[in-house]
């Protein structure tokens, strides 16, 4: 069984958004939503300063609160841990978008289900990477099967310290950071 | 909600795509839902910047449905920027010019009527014979820029006015080039900037916006040097994108970078850094170079810059340590203080002593590309007055667009009174655009050829609405990366009904004037058939993949039989410039003084931002929705004094009192504390830009003032002193 994973390289990420407007095109989400984006973080005081470039999407949690909050069962996680949402089943009623401590979430308003990033699932099954990878102008977002141990993002993961967002809160994140080389200031 | 939920079921089969069709004013009437569309690929070239990427568009019926990067492609490698990505937003825009229109208010003030073409034409060609009978063919003048310029210059050639500017050349790379082109015998620029960064050991970097402007490959090839290691150098007052890549950031004082690289070449010398094979064999005036700048210390420049003595050195010592891999950039957009040839010649020279030209992970040799030039069929008539676009200086190599302006409010040398502009919106492009409005008053005919309603258009008498670049054919291409190919643009969709492309225009105004003789060709898909032919390469193929690379074009790198040609006087690299030395100008860069500051004002520096075109994106619905704004970056130490807090309401005002609308600040340490940023292209005027209109600040207003370089003629831009007011 595929396990999908996305690693992201921050320090070959220059901020440019080219991965969400990808993604805006490629899955036709609404004016003014998103499914991915990149955060500017910049810490420090001048000149020592450093600032992060910090792509952010649906981590398609192991231990999803989206899927734990749903009360249709319309959020689910599939066995290649894909968290989706099943359209038919959904009520919009909002409950995952509060539970989802990531903001990965909103409501397609013309239309009234919840929606989020599907790993491009429908790409996937044709064998093309995700939308906002395959265009990343960085090459800073890989994505792979973390059950095979020769797949890009498992070497990625072997080799580099990584971090997942709000490790506390148990939610087991499927995306995860590495810096591969760390600018000294 | 859970009926629109069945809604969407019900559709859903055909809206995987279709918010872009639901909300078009170009859906034809046949596109109504198609249920089973036929998917199509279509292979071309970008143009929401002039990076001109590969694409491979998908086509779904008659629409356009997605964008993704052609991977044969050496200026995509399989991916689209943003802007790329978002070229429906202007294919689609609801905004676009639809129609010819005709002025029939006062200019500026925005009322049109709707024509036909023929109306349209025959208005220019009443105007324009009158303009000919009475001032001569000359007195009209084009501005251009993008793949339609070259048309409207074949039209200005067969009209016989020699008065062709280009923005591109005066307001941002132009001085660039000619110091490289003193130096070298060739500038670095091209469209592909011939920076090797992917291999490189060592990049310095002077105020660019890598990163922020967004040149797919360029950016590639910058990160693809970082993942191997590339140690990154930033001199720049700000900490820009590629700063926040860097391991070294100078934030060094605005308008004094010539006193660093003069700092540097001197250092270079004495501590014999410098490529001493090299600079034998391939340059001339190195003992010339080396008393000139003998007095320039690390402690000189600290003094002039504002950056520590200790970094200044240990910064070069990197570069001289790794080279000749290494490479020293210009940057783009480097019109900044008005003696920019002599700041690009001193980093020409650097770059020369360190070896970069020529080298892995320096400054390739463009390839090699032998293709036989099509044989005009017809002949232009020889202007009678020379071109008044250069203006009097020694080394301009390209119109300059303020000298067109200049001219046609002085009406000397001759006047001008008519402007075609196409491609550019001149009133966010010129500094200074009051003096713009007042050229614009003394003309008798302005003619744009564009896609939007941008504040240049609407000071426009005739209006002419271009095809984008997703619905036309344009000339085949020649890719000059280190490898060269053609690359081809072909209609991806059917244009709008009442849209043309450029170069139809081009031919229907020669045969409107009665210069029907200098059209070349019927239809540009002919000539470039033609050209194909010639070339040996099957257009068929080409129109299936998108481009074809050239054979054994691929000579980045010196060896013994791959050697430098440089086109110089003297055939070599140029240290000591003789050229120059002829014109009584310095022959090795020197450091002049600019102004600073007074007390509670700042420099005004501007930039880019990697989803925007400048003015020319702004109103793009997928581009709007990530960028429709501009903050004024202010150092957040001075904002703290002057109780302004992030996000504040603030207007700027110049020295001249020019004032801007109000707009947003950003309070930030990104910056330093004697200028202000902003992003560049914003605070459309244009009414008819629904999106964009009022929305940031236009920098341009701000640049009432600007430094002209006396090499070359180019615009320095950074010479603006702004203060903010509070707004509420
Ligand atoms: S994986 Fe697909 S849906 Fe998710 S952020 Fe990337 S492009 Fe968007
Ligand atoms: S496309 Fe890649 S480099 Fe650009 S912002 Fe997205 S993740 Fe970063
Ligand atoms: S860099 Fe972006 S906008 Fe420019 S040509 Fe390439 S894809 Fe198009």
């Amino acid at each position: 069984m595929k396990h999908y994973a996305m690693v992201i390289d921050q320090s070959r990420c220059v901020g440019c958004m080219a991965c969400i407007a990808a993604c805006v095109q490629e899955n036709q989400v609404p004016f003014e939503n998103f499914r991915t984006r990149v955060l500017e973080i910049t810490k420090g005081k001048f000149p020592k300063l450093r600032t992060e470039f910090r792509p952010e999407l649906c981590n398609h949690c192991d231990n999803a609160p989206c899927v734990m909050a749903c009360p249709t069962g319309a959020s689910y996680k599939r066995k290649d841990g894909i968290v989706m949402i099943d359209r038919d089943k959904c009520v919009g009623c909002k409950a995952c978008i509060a539970a989802c401590p990531y903001d990965a979430r909103y409501i397609n308003e013309e239309h009234g289900f919840a929606d989020k990033c599907t790993f491009c699932l429908h790409r996937l099954k044709k064998d093309l990477e995700p939308a906002c990878v395959a265009t990343c102008i960085g090459k800073s977002r890989v994505f792979g099967d973390l059950s095979d141990q020769d797949s890009e993002v498992s070497r990625l993961l072997a080799e580099n310290e990584s971090r997942v967002r709000l490790k506390a809160a148990g939610t087991k994140p499927r995306v995860f950071y590495i810096n591969r080389y760390p600018t000294k200031k | 909600m859970a009926i629109s939920r069945r809604n969407f079921l019900k559709c859903a089969a055909l809206t995987a795509g279709g918010a872009v069709l639901a909300e078009s004013p170009f859906v034809r009437a046949g596109a109504k839902a198609v249920i089973k569309k036929d998917i199509r690929y279509v292979p071309s070239f970008c143009e929401m910047c002039f990076w001109r990427c590969g694409l491979i568009a998908k086509v779904e019926g008659d629409r356009l449905v997605k964008l993704d990067g052609n991977p044969l492609h050496p200026q995509s490698r399989g991916r689209l920027c943003a802007k790329g990505q978002s070229g429906m937003g202007l294919l689609y825009d609801k905004d676009r010019l639809k129609t010819p229109l005709i002025r029939t208010g006062k200019r500026g003030d925005g009322k049109y009527r709707k024509a036909s073409w023929n109306e349209a034409y025959s208005y220019i060609a009443e105007k324009l014979t009158k303009i000919r009978k009475k001032y001569g063919p000359e007195s009209v003048a084009l501005f251009a820029h993008g793949s339609g310029g070259a048309y409207m210059g074949n039209f200005m050639e067969a009209w016989g006015s020699p008065n062709h500017s280009h923005p591109s050349y005066a307001q941002c790379l132009g001085a660039r080039e000619v110091a490289f082109t003193l130096t070298f015998g060739q500038g670095p620029a091209s469209t592909a900037e011939r920076y090797d960064m992917a291999n490189s050991r060592v990049m310095a970097l002077f105020g660019s916006h890598l990163g922020e402007n967004m040149h797919n490959s360029h950016i590639q090839d910058f990160v693809d040097g970082l993942g191997n290691g590339t140690k990154l150098i930033v001199i720049d007052p700000r900490y820009s994108t590629a700063a926040a890549k860097s391991s070294m950031w100078l934030p060094i004082k605005p308008g004094t970078d010539i006193a660093l690289i003069l700092a540097w070449i001197n250092i270079v010398i004495k501590e014999h850094w410098y490529d001493h094979d090299y600079i034998a064999k391939y340059a001339i005036g190195f003992d010339k170079l080396k008393e000139e700048v003998k007095h320039y210390t690390p402690e000189w420049a600290a003094k002039k810059t504002d950056l520590p003595a200790k970094q200044i050195v240990e910064a070069i010592r990197e570069l001289g340590r790794y080279k000749p891999n290494v490479l020293v950039h210009p940057g783009r957009h480097y019109s900044w203080y008005g003696d920019d040839t002599q700041r690009g010649r001193g980093l020409a020279i650097l770059n020369a002593l360190l070896g970069t030209w020529g080298r892995k992970g320096g400054i390739w040799l463009p390839p090699k590309v032998n293709l036989a030039k099509l044989k005009k069929k017809i002949k232009y008539p020889k202007p009678k007055r020379d071109s008044l676009a250069y203006g009097d200086y020694p080394f301009s190599s390209a119109g300059i667009t303020t000298e067109v302006r200049q001219a046609t409010i002085s009406g000397e040398p001759y006047p001008i009174k008519a402007w075609f502009v196409i491609g550019t919106n001149l009133m966010k492009t010129m500094p200074a655009p009051e003096i713009t409005r007042k050229a614009i008053d003394n003309l008798d005919l302005v003619v744009n050829i564009d896609l939007m309603p941008t504040d240049m258009v609407m000071m426009s008498d005739v209006i002419l609405p271009a095809a984008s670049y997703l619905e036309r054919h344009d000339d085949l291409a020649v890719v000059t990366q280190k490898n060269a190919g053609i690359a081809i643009r072909q209609p991806v969709v059917n244009p709008w009904k009442d849209v043309k492309p450029a170069w139809l225009i081009a031919n229907e105004l020669c045969h409107k004037m009665g210069l029907g003789k200098y059209v070349e060709y019927k239809t540009l898909e002919e000539h470039m058939r033609e050209k194909a032919k010639l070339w040996n390469i099957s257009y068929d193929k080409l129109s299936k993949v998108g481009y074809i690379a050239i054979p054994d074009s691929y000579h980045p790198y010196i060896t013994e039989k791959n050697q430098p040609k440089f086109d110089t006087d003297s055939k070599k690299i140029e240290l000591y410039s003789s050229a120059l030395d002829d014109e009584d100008m310095d022959a090795v860069p020197r450091y002049t003084h600019h102004r600073e500051p007074p007390a509670g004002s700042f420099r005004l520096i501007y930039g880019r931002s990697p989803v925007q075109t400048f003015s020319r994106s702004i109103n793009n619905k997928w581009l709007w929705e990530l960028k429709n704004d501009n903050e004024v970056w202010l150092n957040a130490d001075i904002a703290r004094q002057m109780g302004i807090k992030n996000g504040d309401k603030i207007s700027l005002i110049n020295e001249k009192g020019a004032k801007s609308n109000v707009g947003r600040v950003k309070v930030t340490e990104r910056i330093r504390k004697d200028c202000v940023y902003l992003i560049h292209g914003f605070g459309s005027t244009s009414k008819r830009m629904t999106m964009a209109y009022g929305r940031g600040i236009d920098d341009t207003q701000m640049m009432t003032h600007y430094a002209t370089d006396p090499i070359c003629g180019t615009n320095g831009l950074r010479v603006n002193f702004v203060k903010l007011l509070k707004e509420s």
